[in-house]
């Protein structure tokens, strides 16, 4: 099946306009679009250029080394895969059931990891639309834009991230590459000192996060309407969930609603995630495009990352979090909106913090039991909640411990085919029968933007990442070219 | 107490020649040198800004793809940058969010680009990156040990 606006009836007779790279998200992606003469919109396409090597990359490896490497996979969300892949890990070397030190080490590394990701997001990379408008000139349009007019926004944006690199530094041993989770638990605890300097500024974290929710409130609220409506689109969700249906962002069970709400499945035991998720290709896309196996691929796309997980669950289980998304699901129309995911962010933010700062308190934290075993088996499944969505790997060792099997399904997959919607959406909402200018096109980057996509792995080489927009007529002649070079100056040739 | 000489080299270890950053850093690291201080990491982003605090020069490290072999090394001033792709803020936009930050210009900074060619998941970097990387630790171990780095031998130049 091809979904509307997705394959155009004569790509042949239409003109195309491509955004390569997209901005301001982690990673290389392309959007292109073919219009007619009057600039109607026939095919609307995000083309993910994701390197699909990664399982090449691990496979041999002794699994030992697995939690460690799997971090250069992605220079974004390092954490993520050094938490899910030592989850996988965890099924091989036997342990069903970590020390509490062990456990609450690694939780309180996966909350770090939220806050600083969530907090690059939101103050950093879509607070410049959000502010300044997607329509704003483009060289205010960025991070440096916002530490300008905003300078106290951006600077507890750049201290609360900060904070959350401390997290992560002091559970995991390293600023980067850090070895702290191993299979079967985590090779150090906190000393009370680690323990201190973290508590120390644990509830000023707290405080600016209440003020970010406040913040991405007001944003959203202050024009909801528009905002509601923009890029939006019905979708399934699914996210892990707790036991008793609370939001869990480290452990869980999975759970899928329907684009009404309804439970599709609930506290499915992830370790046999291929019952319930099938991965389907299309020949003009490198990522694959994952849908529920009881609906088909036709209608079992889903989405998944901070708005799906704060409308699955039932409640958050830190209060002040739990009461900002009482105020979310009650709000009209935030719930389901694309740019309702900057809101639930924050949401999460501040669950994270409140988290740090529990879990702070715990004494559990520098316990010396760190490492359980049990019956080694051969395939380990670990899934965990990244801040961008599921993040899924799984995991097949040998009896000589190499990996000979991998297979990873990052958030960005999952949320493939939701963003293609998402852009679908906006191209039929503001780009239909217009001139395409740079601020249109944004408009475009700004859905995207919304999911926090990570796209590939970072290599960034100076010099790379030039931004070419070209027309081309029907016989292929470029007819119209812009330029954005890497100092955001625009340009037409 | 904050080092007066930072180092920061920043890549991806296992993406070929896109190394060349950490593993500068790693080989400055040994040598130990004296207040030197060494940081390293993927990508540069807004809170390495806070890195550049109390420093009496900074020396930023990165492969290039454009830099002309074996490095070249430029003084490089706060630049309000785009820097259109999140996980590449470029060193001049780091300058600039300190700037913006604390109300003050920077320390002076100097970007090392060392040249390199090829960025693949999992392979080790090329013959010719390496003996690039060799050229530029030569050069930045005999700046480095100058104690006081000036503007001078940093004036934009290629070998």
């Amino acid at each position: 099946m091809s979904f509307d606006l997705e394959t155009a009836h004569h790509p042949e007779q239409l003109r195309r306009v491509a955004i390569d790279p997209v901005s301001r998200v982690e990673g290389h992606g392309k959007v292109t679009l073919l219009l007619d003469e009057h600039n109607r919109v026939h095919q609307v396409r995000l083309h993910i250029v994701e390197f699909r090597g990664f399982e090449k990359f691990i496979q041999g490896r002794p699994y030992w080394e697995v939690p460690v490497m799997v971090q250069r996979l992605c220079g974004i969300c390092p954490v993520s895969h050094h938490l899910a892949a030592s989850k996988a890990l965890d099924m091989i070397v036997g342990a069903t059931r970590l020390t509490p030190t062990a456990e609450k080490i690694r939780r309180l590394m996966h909350y770090g990891q939220i806050l600083q990701s969530h907090a690059l997001h939101f103050f950093h990379l879509a607070s410049p639309d959000l502010l300044f408008g997607f329509d704003a000139d483009v060289a205010k349009r960025n991070v440096v834009g916002v530490v300008a007019a905003h300078p106290e926004t951006a600077k507890k944006g750049v201290l609360l991230r900060k904070y959350g690199q401390e997290v992560i530094r002091m559970t995991a041993g390293k600023r980067v590459h850090g070895t702290g989770s191993i299979p079967g638990g985590v090779n150090k605890s906190l000393s009370a000192e680690e323990r201190a300097a973290l508590l120390k500024d644990a509830y000023q974290m707290v405080a600016w996060s209440r003020e970010a929710v406040a913040l991405a409130r007001q944003l959203f609220e202050q024009n909801a309407d528009v905002n509601s409506a923009f890029g939006r689109f019905d979708a399934h969700s699914m996210s892990l969930v707790r036991a008793d249906g609370a939001m869990d962002l480290y452990h869980g069970g999975l759970r899928a609603r329907d684009m009404k709400g309804g439970i599709l499945f609930d506290h499915f035991d992830y370790s046999r995630y291929w019952d319930v998720i099938v991965e389907d290709v299309k020949p003009w896309s490198y990522m694959k495009f994952p849908f529920l196996r009881a609906l088909g691929p036709d209608t079992g796309w889903y989405r998944v990352g901070p708005l799906a997980r704060v409308a699955n669950c039932d409640h958050i289980p830190t209060p002040l979090a739990d009461k900002e998304r009482a105020t979310f699901m009650a709000s009209p129309g935030a719930a389901g909106a694309t740019l309702g995911y900057h809101w639930a962010r924050m949401i999460e933010m501040l669950h994270a913090a409140e988290s740090i700062k529990d879990l702070l308190h715990d004494d559990d934290l520098g316990g010396s039991d760190l490492v359980v075993t049990g019956e080694r088996a051969d395939r380990g499944v670990g899934v965990i909640e990244a801040p961008r969505g599921t993040l899924i790997h799984h995991y097949r060792v040998n009896e000589n411990d190499e990996v000979t099997r991998a297979n990873l399904i990052v958030s960005t997959t999952h949320n493939n085919q939701a963003m293609n919607e998402a852009i679908r959406q906006v191209a039929r909402q503001h780009l239909d029968g217009q001139e395409i200018t740079e601020g249109l096109l944004n408009h475009i980057e700004v859905a995207i933007r919304a999911f926090d996509p990570c796209l590939s792995c970072a290599t960034h080489a100076l010099g790379r990442m030039p931004l070419e927009v070209t027309i081309v007529s029907r016989d292929g002649t470029p007819i119209d070219r812009m330029f954005r070079d890497e100092h955001g100056r625009c340009s037409r040739a | 107490m904050t080092a007066p000489i930072l180092v920061f080299g920043w890549g991806n270890p296992s993406r070929g020649d896109d190394a060349l950053g950490p593993l500068f850093v790693e080989r400055i690291a040994a040598m130990a040198l004296p207040g030197v201080e060494c940081l390293t990491d993927f990508q540069l982003q807004v809170e390495h800004a806070l890195d550049l605090q109390n420093r009496r020069c900074v020396l930023f490290v990165d492969a290039s793809i454009v830099a002309a072999a074996p490095f070249e090394v430029s003084a490089i001033e706060a630049l309000p940058d785009a820097s259109f792709t999140s996980h590449a803020l470029s060193p001049q936009a780091v300058m600039q969010v300190y700037e913006e930050l604390n109300d003050e210009p920077p320390p002076p900074c100097w970007l090392l680009a060392i040249r390199g060619e090829a960025f693949e998941l999992g392979q080790p970097p090329g013959q010719a990156a390496s003996a690039n990387l060799d050229a530029a630790v030569l050069w930045a171990r005999d700046w480095l040990q100058a104690g006081t780095p000036t503007a001078e031998p940093c004036r934009a130049r290629s070998r």
